[in-house]
């Protein structure tokens, strides 16, 4: 990033004569902008997050600085950055954008619009379904609830709606893609309601150039109505030099089922909170993450298993692998509200630590209030068994050969719930890459 | 020329506790040896020494394959060199699959000057292969495509381990305790096929406390281990003795070797 290229772009500062040139640029209706000015307000009070607080004391963000960033605004740019969820899949729909804004028209099949469903991006949908997107938006996750959050809700741009009208199937996956230029910001906000008895895939996944400076400060909102049916996959590859800062939740309806995989690979710190709130009886939820660092990577994941209701099962199983100095800070907490019996929560966080000087701290939590539940919780943290490596040595493995199977074995665990063929090869292809020979 | 491996004057130690205190034995390729002692006496000892487990060391002595010292050699290349080891507790590897594995190690293993990332096998030809040998170990297909070990029983872990002698085709191969913690079934159909694979053709160096096995292999050398050395060594009369009688009359003739298993038998659990 060179100080040239950035004057050439339109430049809006995070400051309020930035953000009021922003509102202008907008033309938004007018409970949007009373969202926003409110978020702006909270923004302003609010002090950055530190290490006094709970959640970002492994998190270091001193050297996150907002002013080196702009406020996402129409650029015409077309950054570098490669799809790969979507490879020889079809489609029922996609949406791409750049710095957070959308890279041409979105896409939607046409049968699937005949039958009610909604795609594309919010800004280009607000004119003809501004109630449904004010119903929804913001009421999942709370953009007041720091100060990234604040930021995220005042400021957000581009994003994408799906929704599903009751007992409508998708039957093919939507994909969404989002890149920055470098220098840039990604404030999408991802918004997806299902309806009773709905289904949907939805793809979605982020990256840019190699070495691309950028922020990517976003939120992820879904709602899966009763006997709703939703496989959500957010595969997260950006830059190493990628400050990323997301609020992702889900709230769930009764017999619904949720499958959310995560894939976390890339950026230069990450701090994200991932909220499922089983909101209806039977409902169930599994979370499958994936996180592989490097170099000096800081991945800080932070989950929540809110049982409300009765008789839900949730099952969080992230893994994690961890090269060079990179660290990963995970975690998770399950919470049984005192009406939700016969509640089944499990969690899981396992690391294999493939440097000395990497370091991951696996936090599981349980808050429950119930007194007729299941909740199990586990965690593990270690180098690459030896025992494991001279067992496949014994059998003409080299020990680089066994580690790298051990290390792609490890993950294959996760894979393995993932049902999307097409997520499960990339998944893996992600990680053959990134696995290095080890010593 | 028949291969030999042959081991002399052998001193294993675990940190600094000395575990074989001088093993001398030689094998000749197409010959069985039965290894027979009580616990704690070094029996697996001996089967990782030979492999190079990393915790094993050898302080003294020699393995030598062919006449070639083996104990500068890592593990893979000494199952490269074609020795095998049937472990009696194989460990799990999650995620990776049996068929995987197995193609990757026959690969390595049949090909000792092979790069790592060069071709494997081709898939036909290996598929057919594993299924001939699944098949005669009247083990279901399905045993491919599940986990190395991961969930198994003791029967389908000792079943798998001969499922890869049976691929891998050393040159000498140690089974320890191949046939343990299986029912009389299982035993048999074990002994059978280790009978088939290997016996006559590759040296056997075969850890057992069962009849079964040696009755299906009878040995040519019966060596018996105490106190971390070979205190005696017989034909097949001297493993029968052992079956029947228990190791009293041997724990009387050599009081010392006796005494030495007695205060490390103590510590066996740390020690295996």
């Amino acid at each position: 990033m060179t100080p040239t290229t950035l004057t050439e772009k339109m430049q809006l500062t995070f400051t309020d004569e930035g953000f009021a040139a922003f509102l202008e640029t907008l033309n938004e209706p007018e409970w949007l902008t009373e969202i926003r000015s409110a978020a702006w307000a909270r923004f302003k009070e609010l002090p950055w997050p530190s290490n006094r607080d709970e959640e970002w004391m492994r998190t270091d963000i001193r050297l996150f600085h907002l002013e080196k960033f702009f406020i996402p605004s129409a650029r015409g740019e077309v950054a570098t950055g490669a799809p790969v969820l979507a490879d020889g899949v079809e489609l029922a729909g996609s949406a791409a954008s750049c710095d957070g804004v959308a890279s041409g028209a979105s896409q939607l099949d046409s049968a699937m619009a005949d039958k009610g469903v909604i795609f594309g991006t919010i800004s280009e949908l607000l004119e003809d379904h501004g109630d449904l997107i004010q119903k929804h938006l913001f009421q999942v996750v709370d953009g007041l609830a720091d100060r990234f959050a604040a930021l995220h809700q005042a400021t957000w741009t581009s994003g994408t709606f799906l929704y599903v009208p009751r007992n409508v199937c998708v039957d093919k996956p939507i994909h969404t893609f989002s890149t920055m230029t470098d220098g840039g910001c990604d404030f999408s906000h991802t918004l997806i309601v299902l309806e009773e008895g709905a289904e949907a895939t939805v793809l979605a996944e982020s990256n840019n150039a190699k070495d691309s400076v950028g922020l990517h400060c976003g939120a992820i909102e879904i709602v899966v109505g009763d006997r709703g049916n939703l496989r959500y996959v957010n595969l997260q590859d950006w830059s190493q030099k990628v400050w990323h800062f997301a609020h992702q939740s889900a709230v769930i309806g009764q017999d619904t089922n949720l499958q959310w995989t995560v894939g976390a690979l890339g950026s230069r710190l990450a701090k994200v909170n991932q909220h499922v709130s089983l909101r209806g009886k039977r409902g169930t939820c599994q979370v499958n993450g994936v996180m592989f660092t490097e170099n000096k990577q800081h991945l800080s994941y932070h989950t929540l298993q809110h049982h409300e209701k009765p008789d839900c099962t949730s099952d969080f199983l992230y893994k994690g692998a961890l090269q060079d100095q990179s660290r990963t800070v995970w975690r998770g907490m399950i919470k049984v509200d005192v009406e939700a019996q016969q509640t089944d929560g499990y969690q899981r966080n396992d690391n294999l630590l493939l440097s000395s000087k990497a370091r991951a701290d696996s936090i599981p939590g349980l808050e429950i209030e119930a007194d007729d539940v299941r909740c199990t919780h586990g965690s593990t943290s270690g180098r690459v068994d030896e025992e494991l490596i001279f067992y496949a040595q014994c059998r003409g493995f080299t020990r680089k050969e066994a580690i790298r199977a051990i290390v792609t074995g490890f993950f294959q665990q996760v894979f393995d719930r993932v049902t999307i063929e097409s997520v499960r090869e990339a998944l893996a292809l992600a990680i053959s890459r990134r696995v290095r020979d080890y010593d | 020329m028949s291969d030999v491996l042959k081991i002399v004057d052998l001193h294993v130690s675990i940190g600094d506790k000395e575990i074989l205190r001088g093993v001398n034995l030689s094998m000749t390729e197409g010959e069985t040896h039965a290894l027979m002692g009580p616990n704690g006496s070094g029996k697996s000892t001996l089967g990782l020494a030979i492999m190079g487990h990393p915790n094993y060391n050898c302080t003294k002595g020699e393995i030598l394959l062919n006449g070639e010292n083996i104990l500068e050699l890592e593990p893979n290349e000494r199952a490269r060199a074609g020795i095998f080891m049937a472990f009696q507790r194989p460990v799990a590897i999650p995620g990776v699959k049996m068929a995987d594995f197995l193609r990757h190690a026959t690969t390595n293993v049949r090909n000792p000057d092979r790069k790592e990332g060069e071709d494997l096998i081709p898939m036909r030809e290996f598929r057919k292969e594993i299924k001939a040998n699944m098949e005669q170990l009247q083990m279901d297909s399905e045993f491919a495509r599940r986990y190395v070990n991961d969930g198994f029983s003791g029967g389908e872990m000792k079943r798998a381990e001969i499922l890869q002698l049976a691929m891998l085709q050393p040159k000498f191969a140690i089974l320890d305790e191949t046939d343990s913690g299986l029912d009389a079934d299982a035993v048999r159909l074990a002994s059978q096929s280790i009978n088939e694979i290997g016996h006559n053709k590759m040296g056997l160096l075969i850890i057992t406390h069962h009849d079964k096995l040696l009755e299906h292999n009878p040995p040519n050398f019966t060596h018996v281990i105490l106190g971390g050395r070979i205190v005696e060594t017989g034909g097949k009369e001297l493993a029968e003795e052992l079956h029947a009688e228990g190791y009293d009359r041997i724990r009387k003739q050599y009081p010392e070797a006796a005494k030495v298993n007695d205060e490390s038998e103590s510590e066996a659990e740390v020690v295996v």
